[in-house]
C-alpha cells in the first residue's frame, strides 16, 4: 500500500475560483450548443483564407504542447533514468490527459463534418500521405495511452472505496506488469504527433511567414519546442500548486528541468537560426514589418530563460524558475500563433480574428481544464504526500 | 457665333400662325417641341424657346450636296412622321438647293445653287450627303461636270455651318469599305481644319439630324459634339448603353442562331455578332419609323451591325464578334483581393477577452513569483528512486 | 548541465537533426505527372469580356444559388468564391483602368475557379482521401460522404479554392470538380465543361491538357496584332471561330509548370501575380510535405525501431519497480 501521493481531500472542492471556471465553462457550453446546431459560421470568425483558427491553434496545436509535461518527464525519468523527477509524473500526467482529451475533444467541435470522423479509423479510406491523418491516429491513440498511464492513481483511489480493495489490486497487478510499453509508446507517439503538428505547416507554403516556413525541419522544431514546453509547463504548475495551496517548494527539482530547458532552447535557437541563415532569410528579420516585429519578441521569449538560468544562484530561486518556464511557455505558444496565424498570409484580402462566441468557447475549454484538474487532485492521490505544511 | 432673329414675335405665346401653316394644334406643336427638347437633356424652357424659334419666319437658307449616297438620310427624313416632318423642316429653313427635292433640273438649279452661295454668303447652313471620292482627282462623283471634290470646297467656303448627314459624308460609309477604290472620304476628312457636325448612320435617325438643326435655329449656334462631330446628346452613349436586351448580356443569355430558342425569347444577339457594344448611337432610345413597337434592327431580331460606327459598320465582318467597350452599372466586377465572408462585428470584444485573459496569465505569474520569493527550500519533495 | 548530460542532449539533437536531413533528401517525391488523359481548360484573360455567361451557366449546371448584391435578389454579384460560387469572374484596374489588357491606365478580366492541378495540394493533405485526382481525367473531384470537415484541403490548395460552407450546421467543401461530379457527369457523357460552353468568345476553351498547352503556346507565338482564329467550345471540336488581333502576351502560360502545373490554364497580357496569382516555386509543396511524412512514416519502419529501442529502455529502468512492488 503506497502512501507516496495524497488526495487533497481536507479541501473544499467548490470555492469561489472553482465555481467562476464552471461559471465560463458554462458560457462556453451555451456557444457549443449554438455551433452544433446553426453551424461554425455563427461563432467563428473562419473564413475561405483562414480556415483554421483558435480552435485548431490554441486548442489543438498550442494546447497539445502544453500538455507535454507528461511527454517530457516519462523521457527523462524512464529513458534517462532521472528518478529524483519522479514524484512530478502524476501532476503532469493529469494535465496532459486532461490537454490532450480536451484537444481531441475540440477537435470534434472544430470538424465540420464531424459524424464522418470513423472515416479516418478505416484502412481503406486512410491516405498515408496525410499529416492530418497521422495527427489524428496519433492523438487519438495517445489519449488512450495517457489515460492507461494515469489509471495506477485512479486505481489507488479505487482500492479505498468500500468492496473494490482486491479487484483493484488484482487490475493493478496485471497493469504494473504491462505498463512499461505504454511508458514507451507515452514516448513514441507524441514525438511523432508533436512534430507532424509542425509538418502541417509544410503544405502551406507561401501562406506561411518565410520566417516560420522552415519546410524540411519543421517537424525537429516542432517536437524540439513541444518537449521543452512540456518541460517549462511542469514547472508552471508545481509553482502555482505550491502557493496555491501552501506546499513545499520543489525548486531543486524545478532547477534541474531549468538546466534542460536552456540545452533546448539552445539547441532550438541554434537550429533554426542556423536554417535562416542558409536559406538566405536573415534579411526578412530586419524588414521592419510584422513579421520581424513578432519573431524577435518570440526570440526574446525564447532568450530569457537563458539570461535568468545562466546564473546558478537564479537558477535556485522559485521566481526565476516561474518566470524563466512562462516565458518559455509564451515562446513557444506564440510560435505556433506566429506561424499558422498571426503572420500567415494566404493572399490578398483576408483577414482573421476570432469572434467573441469562438473565444469565449476556447477560454471555457480552458476553464473546464482547471476546474477538472483541481477535481482530480483533490478527489485522487496525485500530488505527493506531504508530512509538514510549510512555513 | 450667336444670332438672333430678325423679326420679333407680339405674342410670344400665339402659335396660331404655326398651328395653321404645319396643320396641327397647339397641343401637338407644344408635345413636339418638348419631345425634341427632352432629348437634349433639355426642360420645358428650351422647348418654349425652339417653339418661338419655330414661329419665327427667320429662315436660313440651307445649300444641301449630295455626293455618293443612296439618298438614305433623305429619304429617312422624309418619311418621318409627326407632325408633318418635311413641311416643318421645309418652314423651319429656306432649302435653296437640293438635288432631289428641287422642282427644277440642270444647269439652271446649278445656277441657283451659286447665286444663293454668293448672296447669303457666311450665313446659309451646309448640308452634306454621301462621301467624296478624291481618288483619280474626284472624278467619281461629278455633278454639273463638277467634281463633288470642288463643290463641297466651294460650298464650304461661305458656309455659317456644316453638317454632314449619314455615315457616308461623315466618315465615307458603304464607299470607304476596303479597298476604297474611289478614295470616298468623308467630309470632315476633306474639309480638314473646318468644324462639321456629323450624324452618321446608315441610315441616320432622322430625329437626331432634326433636333441639331433645330438647337441650331433656337439657340444660333450648334449643340456640343464630340471629337468626331457627333452631337453628344444623341451620339454619347453607346448602343451597348441603353439596349433593351442588356440584362440578357449581363445574365449570360444569348441567342446562338437565328430561329433558336434563344433567339425566339429575345436574347441578346452579341454572339451573333451585334456591334451594339462597340457603337455609338441612340437607336435604343428613339428607335426608328416613330411608329413605337420596338422597330430598330436589335428590336426585330436582328443584330447591329455597327452602321454609324467608323471601323465597324462596312469593315468588320457582319456576324463577327464586337469589342465590348465599356462596362456601365450594374455589370459590376469584384476586384481581384475582394473576398467573401467579412469579420464578425465582435472582434473588438474578442480582443478585449484575449488582452484580459493574457494579463490573467501575467498578472497569477506575477503573484506566484512573489510568493515564491517568501517561501523556504525543505528536502521534503523527495526522491524516491527508481 | 554535467558533462554527461550534455553529451547526452548533443547526441540526441545530433540524431534528429540527421533525421531531418535525411528527410530532405532520402524518399523525396518529385512532382505528379499529368494524367494520362488529363483534360482541362484554357482561360485567356485577352479574350475575356466580362460578360458572366460562365459564372451563370456554372450556377445553372451545379444548382448553386445566386449571391444577391444588398437586398436586390435578381441580381447575382459573388465577390469572390464561396460555397455558393464555384467559378467567379474578378477585375482588375490600374490607373484609370480605362484601356483592356493595358499595363498602364488598363483593366483586365480574370475567372477563378479551381485549377484542378496536376500535383493537387488538396489531394495530398486530405486525410480521408474525400479529395482525389481521377486517375485518368486528372480532374480532382470531392467525396462529401467520407469529409470530415478538418479542413486541411483549404490550408494545402494554394489558391484558396476550396470554399467550406460555415453556415451549414453540416456543411461540405465546395468547389468546381469540372461538371463532371456524381449527378452531372457532363466530362463523362462527351460533354465539355459548362463555362466553356457557354463562354461567347472562347476565353473559356476545353480540351486535353495537351492540346490546350499547344494551342496556348501557338497564341504566345503570335506577333501582337497579327489576326488569328480563336476557336470557340471544345478545342478538339471547335463549335465556332472568330477573328480577333493578337494582344501581347505574358511569356509563360500559367499553369504550364507552377507548382507541378495546372489542368486549368491562363493566358493574359498583365503581369500574373496582379491578377492574383500566387508566388508558386515549381516544386510542389505537397511534394515536399509528402516526402518528408514518408522519410518518417513510411511503413512506421522508424517508428517501429524507435518504439523497440524505448521499450527496451523503460522496461531496464523500471525493473526494480515491478520487482519491488507498485511504484
Amino acid at each position: 500500500m503506497n502512501h507516496r501521493y495524497q488526495a487533497l481531500d481536507n479541501r473544499p472542492l467548490f470555492t469561489p475560483f472553482f465555481l467562476l471556471m464552471l461559471a465560463i465553462a458554462a458560457i462556453g457550453a451555451v456557444f457549443l450548443v449554438i455551433r452544433f446546431v446553426t453551424g461554425i459560421g455563427t461563432v467563428a470568425n473562419l473564413s475561405g483564407g483562414y480556415p483554421w483558427g483558435i480552435w485548431v491553434v490554441y486548442d489543438i496545436v498550442v494546447g497539445t504542447a502544453l500538455a507535454c509535461g507528461g511527454y517530457a518527464l516519462a523521457v527523462t525519468v524512464y529513458l534517462f533514468n532521472k528518478g529524483k523527477y519522479h514524484p512530478l509524473i502524476r501532476p503532469a500526467l493529469a494535465t496532459s490527459l486532461l490537454g490532450y482529451g480536451f484537444a481531441a475533444l475540440g477537435a470534434f467541435v472544430d470538424m465540420g463534418r464531424y459524424w464522418n470522423a470513423y472515416n479516418m479509423f478505416l484502412p481503406w479510406q486512410m491516405n498515408t500521405h496525410s499529416v492530418m491523418l497521422e495527427v489524428g491516429l496519433c492523438v487519438a491513440t495517445y489519449v488512450l495511452v495517457l489515460a492507461i498511464e494515469f489509471s495506477p492513481t485512479v486505481l489507488e483511489w479505487l482500492r479505498r472505496q468500500t468492496g473494490w480493495q482486491m479487484k483493484a489490486d488484482a487490475w493493478r497487478g496485471r497493469l504494473d506488469k504491462m505498463l512499461f510499453f505504454f511508458i514507451a509508446l507515452g514516448i513514441l507517439l507524441p514525438t511523432m504527433h508533436q512534430s507532424s503538428l509542425g509538418s502541417f505547416l509544410i503544405a502551406m507554403g507561401y501562406k506561411v511567414h518565410p520566417l516560420w516556413q522552415t519546410l524540411h525541419i519543421q517537424p525537429l522544431l516542432a517536437v524540439l519546442s513541444a518537449f521543452t514546453m512540456g518541460f517549462a509547463i511542469v514547472i508552471f504548475e508545481g509553482s502555482l500548486l505550491t502557493t496555491g495551496f501552501k506546499r513545499h517548494p520543489e525548486t531543486h527539482l524545478f532547477s534541474g528541468l531549468g538546466r534542460i530547458i536552456m540545452g533546448l532552447i539552445s539547441a532550438f535557437l541554434v537550429i533554426r537560426f542556423a536554417y535562416l541563415a542558409i536559406a538566405g532569410k536573415l534579411g526578412a528579420m530586419f524588414a521592419l514589418d510584422l513579421g520581424s516585429l513578432m519573431f524577435w519578441i518570440e526570440t526574446a521569449l525564447f532568450a530569457y530563460p537563458l539570461a535568468v538560468l545562466a546564473s546558478p544562484v537564479k537558477r535556485e530561486n522559485g521566481r526565476h524558475l516561474l518566470f524563466a518556464a512562462v516565458s518559455m511557455l509564451l515562446a513557444g505558444s506564440l510560435y505556433r500563433f506566429d506561424a499558422f496565424l498571426i503572420t500567415y498570409n494566404p493572399g490578398p484580402g483576408y483577414s482573421y480574428f476570432p469572434a467573441l462566441p469562438e473565444l469565449i468557447m476556447t477560454v471555457a475549454t480552458i476553464a473546464t481544464e482547471i476546474a477538472l484538474y483541481l477535481f482530480i487532485i483533490k478527489k485522487f492521490p496525485v500530488l505527493p504526500r506531504e508530512e509538514h505544511a510549510a512555513a | 457665333m450667336t444670332r438672333k432673329p430678325d423679326v420679333a414675335i407680339d405674342d410670344p405665346t400665339d402659335f396660331s400662325a404655326v398651328e395653321r401653316r404645319l396643320g396641327v394644334s397647339r397641343r401637338t406643336f407644344l408635345k413636339f417641341c418638348t419631345g425634341i427638347a427632352a432629348s437634349f437633356g433639355l426642360g420645358t424652357q428650351a422647348a418654349m424657346a425652339m417653339a418661338k424659334a419655330i414661329a419665327s419666319p427667320m429662315r436660313p437658307p440651307v445649300i444641301w450636296l449630295h455626293g455618293q449616297e443612296c439618298t438614305g438620310p433623305t429619304e429617312s427624313l422624309l418619311r418621318s412622321e409627326q407632325p408633318s416632318f418635311e413641311h416643318l423642316i421645309l418652314d423651319l429653313i429656306s432649302l435653296d438647293y437640293h438635288q432631289t427635292l428641287d422642282a427644277g433640273a440642270g444647269h439652271r438649279v446649278e445656277e441657283i445653287k451659286r447665286e444663293a452661295m454668293k448672296k447669303h454668303h457666311g450665313k446659309y447652313l451646309l448640308v452634306i450627303e454621301g462621301a467624296i471620292p478624291t481618288a483619280q482627282n474626284g472624278i467619281f462623283c461629278k455633278i454639273g461636270g463638277q467634281t463633288m471634290m470642288d463643290a463641297t470646297r466651294e460650298a464650304a467656303e461661305g458656309a455659317a455651318a456644316i453638317v454632314a448627314f449619314g455615315s457616308c459624308a461623315s466618315w465615307g460609309g458603304v464607299q470607304s469599305a476596303s479597298p476604297n477604290p474611289t478614295g470616298a472620304t468623308g467630309a470632315p476628312q476633306f474639309l480638314q481644319g473646318k468644324t462639321v457636325v456629323t450624324i452618321p448612320g446608315c441610315p441616320p435617325n432622322p430625329a437626331n439630324f432634326l433636333g441639331t438643326v433645330l438647337y441650331f435655329v433656337t439657340y444660333g449656334k450648334l449643340p456640343p459634339i464630340d471629337d468626331k462631330g457627333r452631337p453628344k446628346w444623341a451620339y454619347g452613349r453607346l448602343i451597348h448603353e441603353n439596349c433593351y436586351r442588356r440584362p440578357h448580356f449581363d445574365a449570360g443569355r444569348f441567342a446562338t442562331q437565328f430561329g433558336d430558342e434563344g433567339h425566339r425569347q429575345g436574347w441578346c444577339l452579341y454572339k451573333l455578332g451585334c456591334k451594339g457594344p462597340e457603337t455609338y448611337n441612340n437607336c435604343p432610345s428613339l428607335e426608328y419609323n416613330n411608329i413605337g413597337g420596338n422597330v430598330w434592327p436589335i428590336g426585330v431580331g436582328h443584330p447591329c451591325f455597327g452602321c454609324s460606327e467608323q471601323g465597324t459598320g462596312f469593315n468588320k465582318p457582319m456576324f463577327s464578334l464586337a469589342e465590348v467597350k465599356t462596362h456601365t452599372p450594374p455589370n459590376a466586377f469584384p476586384n481581384i483581393a475582394d473576398r467573401q465572408e467579412p469579420a464578425s462585428s465582435t472582434v473588438a470584444a474578442a480582443a478585449a477577452v484575449a488582452g484580459a485573459v493574457v494579463g490573467v496569465l501575467l498578472g497569477a505569474t506575477a503573484a506566484t513569483g512573489k510568493k515564491l520569493d517568501g517561501k523556504q527550500e525543505t528536502s521534503q519533495s523527495g526522491d524516491k528512486g527508481a | 548541465m554535467d558533462r554527461r548530460n550534455f553529451f547526452k542532449a548533443s547526441l540526441g539533437a545530433t540524431v534528429a537533426s540527421a533525421a531531418a536531413v535525411a528527410s530532405t533528401g532520402a524518399r523525396a517525391r518529385p512532382n505528379l505527372d499529368p494524367a494520362p488523359e488529363a483534360v482541362g481548360m484554357l482561360f485567356d484573360a485577352t479574350l475575356c469580356v466580362g460578360c458572366k455567361a460562365c459564372v451563370t451557366k456554372c450556377k445553372e449546371v451545379n444548382g448553386m444559388p445566386p449571391v444577391p448584391m444588398g437586398g436586390d435578389v435578381h441580381a447575382d454579384f459573388a465577390l469572390d468564391l464561396s460555397a455558393q460560387t464555384l467559378n467567379v469572374i474578378k477585375i482588375h484596374t490600374e490607373g484609370k483602368g480605362a484601356v483592356k489588357d493595358a499595363l498602364a491606365d488598363g483593366f483586365a478580366f480574370e475567372k477563378r475557379s479551381c485549377m484542378h492541378c496536376v500535383d493537387p495540394g488538396c489531394v495530398s493533405v486530405c486525410p480521408v482521401k474525400a479529395l482525389i485526382r481521377h486517375p485518368r481525367t486528372g480532374i480532382v473531384g470531392y467525396d462529401a460522404d467520407v469529409c470530415i470537415g478538418c479542413r486541411t484541403c483549404m490550408t494545402g490548395c494554394p489558391y484558396n479554392v476550396p470554399q467550406y460552407d460555415y453556415n451549414d450546421a453540416f456543411g461540405k467543401i465546395h468547389k468546381c470538380q469540372m461538371c463532371n461530379q456524381k449527378g452531372v457527369e457532363r466530362i463523362d457523357k462527351g460533354m465539355m465543361t459548362g463555362c466553356a460552353e457557354a463562354c461567347p468568345t472562347g476565353a473559356t476553351l476545353f480540351g486535353t491538357r495537351t492540346a490546350l498547352l499547344e494551342e496556348a503556346k501557338r497564341r504566345m507565338a503570335l506577333k501582337p496584332g497579327e489576326v488569328y482564329n480563336y476557336p470557340r467550345g471544345d478545342i478538339r471540336k471547335p463549335d465556332s471561330f472568330h477573328e480577333k488581333a493578337a494582344p501581347e502576351y505574358q511569356r509563360t502560360v500559367w499553369g504550364e509548370k507552377e507548382a507541378g502545373g495546372t489542368n486549368v490554364m491562363h493566358l493574359s497580357s498583365i503581369p500574373y501575380d496582379k491578377l492574383g496569382m500566387p508566388p508558386l516555386p515549381e516544386r510542389s509543396y505537397a511534394s515536399i510535405s509528402e516526402g518528408v511524412q514518408s522519410t518518417l512514416y513510411s511503413y512506421l519502419a522508424l517508428p517501429a525501431i524507435a518504439l523497440g529501442g524505448f521499450t527496451w529502455l523503460v522496461k531496464r529502468n523500471t525493473e526494480s519497480d515491478r520487482k519491488g512492488g507498485q511504484e
